[in-house]
């Protein structure tokens, strides 16, 4: 369970993440949505402190995570990144190892492991293991990325935007496999994206953030039935809108085909 | 030229020691402040600040200034130490400034997921900035090694044996077939060092075992050759060499060898030649004692350390003062006065001096404004030179400063009409030049002497008592005869100097 508390990260003048509180159980999937700017990556950041928060706390299964040493709780926390952050200069076998390497496993377990991992992500393919990012498309790289985060076994697991950068038909693959993962290994997940179809696909809670400040948490379908402000409210008609566009194209063509 | 090529695997090894051991130390130097410039701004701008500031040095300067400045630390200023300093010193911007361009290119996404992988700051830097900035600071070793090689060669001249002996002794004795061969050694060492760090990184990069292996290992091989053959000659003969010192002119190697060959001869003792030391390096050098004897000339040592450029006194008092000088401030003793003299002087071209009736340098007076006068580096800046101007009121049209091998060419051709020389020069008479007559003695003497360390005066009395057979044999005539059979007509001064080891047993 991960509670935050009054959280705060200010830059100066600029309040990036204010006064923010909010609680993701145990198993549930939490998505943070919201436009660029709207502090979700900050706050995401500040879970595993890549960032201090200036105030508030951030507490894991009770403890509060300003008292473990950074390092020691980023290596229990998986972390898959917006641009990837694959290692250039490890193979992919190396990448999904690193963390195991610096928690001291020898090297028969980190392969064992690094196979294991590789077949959670479904990339089976036999050479993949010794080749370096560079030589992956990108679907491949996040799949790698995924695997490295979860190598450790966390019980919590943070993206940020993880897929935006991917084609269409690639990114329902892997938020595909993102759902299969993370039931399998009953995580708890933190989702940042700013795609309101992928929030409403993936999330069991999404918490909607504007301006640095928590406008609304809730269910999909409270969110969708009850907006509690007219930003949440066009936010969630969008992917509506877009449907009723495509029906429309779809009713056009059938009737264009009878005649 | 074959004595010659006996020659290129001694300043082979004293070459590649001297460029390995100052690339390891500016490496090590250098790596590990870069990263710790990368932490903090203050330190990256004073780090790369000083670095620039010591890479405008000249390099020769740069090498030169170590000397005096161990010697005022009390440490060996000859040799070996004040090179490798001035080279380490020489290699350390373009390794530093890579290490910090190298780290601080790694993209800033990679650095955040070392972090969020969780690692240490030790472990960030070790597995990921360390490993992406390598080819950017091996690209920064590749050039301090180019360097290196190639400003190991002005190392001679603070008296370690290098390359650049070829150079600067070929330079001097105008046998340029050595200064080629310097030049072509030292530019071959410098492409495989080159070649071989460069194999080492494309190993390390691409993780090949072999090459890495190989050039790691033909590297180490390299250091512990010289350092062994070092070592031995350090400690293979119990007693040390006795060690002759010799400036960067003819004259000076000549005598050299006539000193050692001497010594070797009468005592059977080793000796050693350091070879084309600076004029103020090879006094520092004796009275620090790291050079056992050489020759200097009395004007010299009066004027230089006595500061006593003004004052004009006959010959004979003058060398009783230098005498007791140099015993009694610096414990040096006067071994031998060699018969004759070597004074700067000015010449001019033997039809010059007939169509406008030149005998001494008050006859220069009126002509001057309408003539040229050419000295050698030290020359304008001389106090003899600003004496002389005074007292004989010249004014030249110009003043040009070049290579004192180059000096009488210059006159010979036309290009200046009157130039610095040195009175032993036999080249005065082969290019058919007058010496003019010091008439109103503005210049002091400068008989050549031959100075004896505190240590060789004390310790070796045999020694001193073999080279004291060269009091007074050697006339200015002879001098200049030998000058001119190394300048003129190609003898090496080896050879020169055994015939006169052979005449003078007769």
């Amino acid at each position: 369970m991960i509670e935050i508390t009054a959280l705060t990260k200010r830059y100066g003048d600029v309040m990036a993440v204010n006064h923010l509180s909010l609680t993701v159980q145990e198993g549930q999937l939490l998505v943070l949505l919201g436009g660029s700017g709207s502090g979700k990556t900050t706050t995401l950041k500040m879970i595993n402190r890549l960032l201090t928060p200036t105030t508030g706390s951030v507490c894991i299964d009770g403890q509060d995570t300003s008292t473990i040493t950074p390092y020691v709780l980023r290596r229990n926390i998986g972390y898959v990144f917006q641009q990837v952050g694959l290692f250039p200069h490890m193979t992919v076998a190396e990448n999904v190892g690193v963390t195991l390497s610096l928690l001291g496993w020898n090297q028969d377990r980190i392969d064992s492991r690094v196979d294991e991992l590789l077949e959670l992500v479904e990339l089976q393919d036999s050479g993949i293991k010794i080749r370096y990012p560079n030589e992956l498309s990108g679907g491949q790289q996040q799949r790698v990325g995924v695997a490295r985060a979860l190598s450790s076994g966390p019980s919590i697991l943070l993206l940020d935007e993880p897929f935006g950068s991917l084609d269409p038909l690639t990114r329902r693959r892997l938020q595909d496999s993102l759902v299969k993962i993370r039931h399998e290994l009953k995580l708890t997940v933190v989702f940042v994206t700013h795609d309101m179809v992928e929030a409403l696909l993936l999330g069991d809670q999404i918490a909607v953030l504007e301006h640095g400040e928590l406008v609304q948490v809730g269910t999909p379908h409270e969110l969708l039935t009850s907006p509690a402000t007219d930003y949440v409210r066009d936010l969630m008609s969008t992917p509506r809108q877009q449907a009723k566009v495509v029906d429309k194209l779809l009713a056009t063509e059938v009737f264009e085909d009878k005649k | 030229m074959s004595e010659h090529f006996a020659l290129l695997p001694e300043y082979l090894i004293a070459h590649i020691q001297l460029t390995l051991l100052a690339l390891l130390l500016s490496t090590g130097i250098s790596i590990p402040l870069g990263i710790l410039a990368t932490r903090s701004l203050w330190l990256e701008r004073v780090a790369l600040g000083l670095a620039g500031i010591v890479q405008t040095v000249p390099s020769l300067a740069l090498l030169a200034i170590m000397v005096p400045i161990l010697a005022g630390l009390e440490l060996p200023s000859i040799g070996f130490l004040p090179a490798i300093i001035g080279l380490t010193l020489y290699g350390v911007l373009p390794v530093l400034r890579n290490t910090v361009i190298g780290i601080s290119s790694v993209d800033p996404a990679l650095k955040e997921a070392a972090q969020g992988v969780g690692m240490t700051p030790w472990q960030q830097l070790v597995r990921v900035e360390l490993p992406l900035a390598m080819p950017v600071i091996v690209a920064g070793i590749r050039t301090a090694t180019v360097w290196i090689v190639g400003v190991a060669t002005l190392s001679t001249p603070v008296g370690a044996t290098s390359l650049g002996n070829y150079i600067f002794s070929g330079l001097q004795i105008r046998n340029y077939q050595l200064v080629l061969l310097g030049c072509v050694s030292a530019a071959l060492l410098a492409l495989s060092l080159d070649a071989l760090v460069r194999t080492a990184e494309v190993g390390l990069r691409r993780r090949r075992r072999l090459p890495l292996v190989l050039a790691s290992l033909a590297l180490v091989l390299l250091y512990s050759m010289t350092a062994l053959s070092f070592a031995v000659s350090r400690f293979d003969n119990q007693k040390p060499p006795i060690v002759v010192g010799a400036k960067t002119f003819t004259e000076q190697y000549i005598l050299s060898e006539i000193i050692s060959g001497l010594i070797e001869q009468e005592t059977g003792r080793s000796t050693r030649v350091i070879q084309s030391l600076g004029s103020m390096v090879a006094f520092d050098a004796i009275t620090s004692g790291e050079i056992d004897l050489y020759v200097d000339y009395s004007g010299t040592i009066w004027v230089n350390e006595m500061n006593r450029s003004h004052d004009r006194s006959s010959r004979d008092e003058m060398l009783v003062q230098v005498e007791q000088y140099l015993k009694s401030t610096h414990g040096l003793t006067m071994a031998a006065r060699l018969g004759f003299e070597n004074a700067y002087t000015l010449a001019v071209r033997a039809e010059d001096a007939n169509r406008l009736d030149l005998q001494n340098i008050s006859d220069l007076t009126v002509h001057a404004p309408s003539l040229t006068i050419g000295g050698d580096y030290e020359f304008f800046a001389r106090p003899e030179w600003t004496v002389a101007r005074d007292v004989y009121d010249l004014r030249f049209a110009d003043l040009r400063t070049m290579d004192s091998t180059l000096m009488y060419q210059a006159v010979a051709q036309h290009n200046v009409d009157v130039v610095s020389a040195f009175s032993s020069d036999g080249r005065i008479a082969s290019y058919d030049l007058v010496a003019l007559n010091d008439d109103l003695g503005a210049i002091p003497p400068y008989d050549a002497l031959l100075l004896a360390s505190r240590r060789l005066t004390e310790e070796e009395p045999l020694v001193v008592k073999a080279i004291s057979q060269l009091h007074e044999q050697i006339s200015i005539d002879r001098m200049r005869n030998m000058n001119l059979q190394v300048d003129a007509s190609g003898e090496t001064p080896t050879t020169v100097a055994n015939q006169f080891l052979r005449r003078l047993k007769e």
